[in-house]
């Protein structure tokens, strides 16, 4: 299947800021993680088309998944 | 006493007179200081049915018992008065270096009465205070306002407060602006300054302020200090990224308002990100007094350059406007800086005229500069100066969202509540925050208790935004602990690593009082309270708890939140429930004698 990841903040340096991905299917959130090199514990904002979600959630073809370190604002 | 300098000052303008008066210790504590302290001397003092702009209504500018001191972020101060944006409470927040220089003089805080018969300000050297002339000052920019008073004061270590051409010609969005670019920005207080012909207040302390127990005070701001920098938020997110790291969470949450609340998403968000302002224009960041965090950003766009703009800023001339060019945004926000505006007032009322012209309800030929349409940059920077000029068209925006949408026949369309514009979250994506926006004291806020952080971010602990369990009790409890802290003279921002323990123990080791937690939260809970009896008594009643008809009957047209509405109706009984109210949202007699404000 192909996911197209949406990187934020420190998760940019290194990596991309956005980037369509083809993972195996059934893999879970916390699949896309490691292959990232994304330890789970910094991953603090998950959100898959819209919905925050946790490691466990299975991703399906054309998701949108954005990542995002421990931030706040406001 | 430690904590407090246990003498205020009272100066009425209109007679000059200059009185320094003992501040009743046992009723300090009571009400904490600051936001709460300040909320108690306006409703003993001030007839809740006055006229904002009039006299007889009240400035008061006040600091908190760890302004001053080491307690980290301890530089804010808070301005009370009866607002004549909402016509509710007005406190509005600033943080900086004034409030804490104050305190150095050694007054808690300022009660400004009457007005001056011509413009004047305000000097205070420690134990000497004037009035001042301040006409060379009247009419000039808050950038140069505050160099020619240093200059003329001769005190370089002196910190001005003052407001800028809009307070002067009373916009409603008028914020009171300190140390050139810190702002109390909210309900048009610099508007009830300039009323009064009080342009600045130039503040120096030469006093050293110490705890009441050292020993213990060392012990818990080490804590503290600790707490904040073991944070991946505070010590990480918001140095790196300072607020506007915010924008792409809430966009890709869904719940980012865009064109005026006509959407919920952005596309092109992450242009104005500040994932994009470290990249672009970022000089460096900045701190306010005793903070470890300096999530303030120092920005330069080829002339331009001061600080911000801060996240509701980027929100409220971008997508609100749906602007995504960050340049215009910094222009639109230097100008707010320069004139003394509320950033998000101003960016939400500019949004609100786009849409009124998008829908044929202003007569073009009454626009006298670029064309209001969203997605204009151009419009966005010259808008906001003509607002603060008060000039053709812009003397209308320089009202506010709610009584320019009421003059062209189409209130629906002010994104308000209490006639203050919201800010950057369409609540119809975010329960518990819509909750608390339709209840907050001052109107359409996000700091008088910042659902956000559960909901959206995760802390204390994650919140799914769209349920409505338990969030009347979550509302309550953040909106008591926001008005602890606001009372203290501290940065929201610290509560993202603290909770309500570390400022219990601040405070008791600080100011030498024994509280507990709970009866820490409980003068939060009566600072809730006496706020909401002054609006009750200026006519702002229960009928007002609510939301922009767009939030509750529109669902959000597209995007991750798209079909959803708020469900207030659904809410309001079991929060007027939590907070001791009865049915009808009225503080009962028993809830005030319990909190001792019957």
């Amino acid at each position: 299947m192909v996911v197209e990841v949406r990187l934020f903040a420190s998760f940019r340096e290194g990596r991309f800021k956005e980037k369509e991905l083809e993972l195996p299917e059934g893999s879970s959130l916390g699949d896309l993680l490691a292959q990232l090199e994304i330890a789970q514990k910094d991953a603090k904002i998950t959100i898959v088309n819209g919905s925050a979600v946790s490691a466990e959630h299975k991703l399906s073809d054309h998701d949108v998944i954005a990542i995002f370190p421990p931030i706040a604002g406001g | 006493m430690a904590g407090y300098a246990g003498t205020f000052l009272r100066i009425n303008l209109s007679t000059g007179q200059i009185d320094k008066e003992s501040l009743d210790l046992e009723l300090a504590a009571k009400f904490i200081g600051g936001r709460g302290l300040a909320s108690y001397f306006l409703t003993q003092e001030v007839d809740p049915d006055v006229e904002p702009l009039d006299p007889a209504n009240k400035l008061i500018v006040a600091t908190g018992p760890l302004t001053g001191s080491r307690a980290p972020t301890g530089g804010r101060y808070m301005v009370v008065t009866k607002s004549p944006l909402s016509g509710t409470i007005a406190s509005s927040n600033s943080g900086g270096f004034w409030g804490a220089e104050l305190k150095r003089a050694g007054y808690d805080f300022i009660i400004i009465e009457g007005k001056s018969d011509k413009p004047c300000y305000i000097h205070i050297n420690d134990d000497t205070v004037e009035i001042r002339d301040a006409g060379k000052y009247w009419g000039k920019l808050v950038g140069e306002t505050t160099d020619l008073l240093l200059e003329d004061t001769g005190d370089p270590k002196a910190r001005v407060l003052t407001i800028g051409p809009a307070g002067e010609k009373l916009s409603l969005l008028a914020a009171i602006m300190n140390d050139k670019y810190r702002a109390a920005g909210r309900s048009g207080v610099g508007a009830v300054m300039g009323s009064k012909n009080l342009k600045a207040i130039v503040a120096r302390g030469t006093g050293k302020l110490k705890p009441a127990r050292e020993d213990e005070c060392k012990s818990v701001v080490k804590n503290a200090l600790k707490k904040i920098r073991e944070n991946d938020v505070t010590s990480k997110g918001l140095p790196t990224y300072g607020t506007s790291v915010l924008v792409n969470v809430i966009n890709e949450s869904g719940i980012y308002p865009t064109n005026n609340f006509q959407e919920s998403y952005f596309p092109t968000a992450d242009k104005t990100s500040g994932e994009t302002l470290a990249e672009k224009y970022l000089v460096r960041n900045v701190a306010c007094f005793a903070c470890p965090i300096a999530c303030g950003r120092y920005s330069k766009v080829g002339e331009v350059e001061g600080e911000g703009p801060e996240y509701e800023t980027i929100w409220s001339y971008g997508a609100s406007c749906g602007v995504d060019d960050l340049e215009a945004i910094i222009k639109a926000n230097n100008w707010c800086n320069e004139y003394g505006l509320d950033t998000i007032s101003a960016g939400a009322t500019i949004a609100c005229a786009m849409e009124l012209c998008q829908k044929g309800l202003v007569d073009p030929d009454e626009i006298d500069g670029p064309a209001l349409e969203f997605g204009s940059g151009e419009a966005i920077v010259e808008w906001t100066r003509k607002m603060g000029e008060s000039e053709g068209f812009g003397a209308k925006l320089a009202l506010g969202s709610a009584r320019l949408a009421e003059q062209y026949g189409a209130p629906e369309l002010s994104m308000s509540v209490k006639k203050l514009e919201l800010p950057a979250y369409d609540v119809r994506g975010i329960q518990g925050h819509g909750l608390q926006s339709a209840t907050s004291n001052r109107g359409g806020c996000h700091v008088r208790g910042y659902l956000i952080a559960p909901e959206i971010i995760g802390l204390p602990e994650k919140l799914d935004p769209l349920s409505l369990e338990g969030k009347a009790v979550w509302v309550k409890i953040f909106q008591d602990l926001t008005a602890v802290i606001d009372s203290l003279g501290l940065c929201l921002f610290t509560s993202f690593a603290l909770g309500a323990d570390d400022y219990r123990d601040m405070f008791n080791a600080i100011a030498g009082q024994d509280l507990t937690t709970e009866s820490l939260l409980q003068a939060g809970d009566r600072i809730w309270n006496l706020e909401r009896m002054f609006n009750l008594n200026a006519g702002v009643g229960p009928e007002q708890d609510k939301l922009p008809r767009r939030l509750l009957a529109e669902p959000i047209s597209s995007g991750p939140c798209k079909g959803h509405v708020h469900r207030l109706p659904e809410l309001l009984p079991e929060y007027y429930k939590e907070r001791g109210w009865d049915e009808k949202g009225l503080p009962t007699e028993e809830k005030l004698a319990q909190l001792e404000i019957a």
